[in-house]
């Protein structure tokens, strides 16, 4: 069992069923479960903006989404973040892989992974770092129904600590 | 359906105002409309509010994915998006992935006026080199179309805008700015919309 599985599992006790995304290795296992299962509709975004936006028009045609995409693509939501999915109050769900800490061996990496959480919290979005599968069920489960009752976005920032990495990147570091 | 293709060069310059009021006034079934930043949503405000009217505020080059989360969420209704040339061009990625998605019940309209109006008139790549007509069936979205006069634009949205999709239907416009101006309440605009839809929230407060 990954990590995937107790997500997979918040998801669809809460009815979410859009998946949109821009593909990275770590969240393969999550893209792929969603693809092979009839409950999810996957959109393979081509820009991470394009994910968000697909995801707000859905919640507001009543079918309820996540967003998932690495730390560099999280770098080109702020305007989706703050003029769409912030003032239009749309309970969106966002997953970031989180690259440039922990092992990372690209420093175009590491400094835009700098600039995540600082964004988040200069337009009060909530997020969790998920570092561990022992309270993985609860932090998704409680969020997203917080994010839907109070109709405000969330985000999960998916740590190495949890996931292991890019599972690429060991043969690289010296 | 391929239909022979038109050369943007050759069309009449069409009005915006007058188009959107065509279009409106075509819609018979509770069709969404998304309309993107600036003079697309003035001017669908201007054709007159419908309950089923999204008009988006910011995230310019958005207005394509929003329609398509839309489009996606209620596969029965006809979903279509009203979109500039400087909007689409900043958002081109959008046409790839709903040609890959092919949506059946999405249609795009741009309304090509090579400038960016809003912001000072400065020329658009439409209006010397790119050809959006040609961009959306490069992208895979095969039915897609240049309205030769404003005839031909009703013929172009003589069409079932729950099925047969996804299209996009282009016209060169000309250079008059927009007429109306969408209240700017973020969360009325989509509260309302989503009551249009038939998602929106009820309470005692509705009473």
């Amino acid at each position: 069992m990954s990590w995937a599985d107790p997500f997979i599992s918040a998801l669809k006790a809460n009815d979410v069923r859009l998946v949109t995304y821009v593909p990275d290795n770590v969240l393969t296992p999550l893209i792929s479960a969603a693809a092979g299962d009839n409950y999810f509709i996957s959109v393979g975004a081509t820009r991470e903006d394009e994910a968000v936006g697909t995801l707000a028009g859905a919640y507001m045609g009543g079918l309820r989404g996540v967003a998932m995409m690495q730390t560099s693509g999280f770098a080109l939501i702020a305007n989706a973040l703050a003029s769409l999915i912030v003032p239009y109050r749309i309970p969106a769900l966002i997953l970031v892989s989180e690259r440039g800490t922990l092992g990372e061996f690209n420093i175009g990496q590491v400094t835009v992974s700098r600039t995540m959480r600082p964004v988040l919290d200069s337009i009060a979005i909530e997020h969790h770092t998920l570092t561990e599968e022992k309270t993985l069920p609860f932090i998704l489960d409680k969020s997203i129904k917080q994010a839907f009752t109070t109709q405000n976005p969330v985000v999960f920032i998916l740590s190495p600590l949890l996931t292991g990495g890019n599972p690429l990147a060991a043969a690289k570091l010296t | 359906m391929t239909a022979p293709t038109i050369d943007a060069a050759s069309v009449k310059i069409l009005n915006r105002v007058d188009l959107t009021k065509r279009l409106v006034a075509r819609l018979a079934r509770e069709e969404a409309v998304i309309a993107g930043i600036g003079n697309t949503n003035f001017d669908l405000y201007a054709a007159g509010h419908r309950a089923q009217n999204f008009y988006m505020l910011g995230s310019m080059g958005l207005a394509c994915p929003i329609a398509l989360g839309v489009a996606l969420a209620q596969p029965e209704r006809g979903v279509i998006v009203l979109e500039g040339d400087g909007s689409i061009l900043m958002g081109l990625s959008c046409l790839t992935t709903i040609g890959m998605v092919a949506p059946p019940n999405l249609t795009i309209i741009i309304m090509d006026n090579g400038s960016y109006q809003i912001t000072g008139k400065q020329p658009t790549a439409t209006a010397t080199t790119a050809d959006i007509v040609a961009i959306a069936r490069a992208a895979g979205i095969r039915n897609s179309h240049w309205a030769r006069d404003e005839s031909h634009f009703d013929a172009l949205i003589s069409r079932p805008f729950d099925r047969e999709g996804p299209a996009l239907l282009a016209a060169k416009i000309d250079a008059q700015p927009g007429t109306g101006q969408t209240v700017r309440d973020p969360p009325l605009i989509r509260h309302r919309f989503m009551r249009g839809l038939g998602t929106g929230r009820r309470s005692p407060l509705d009473e």
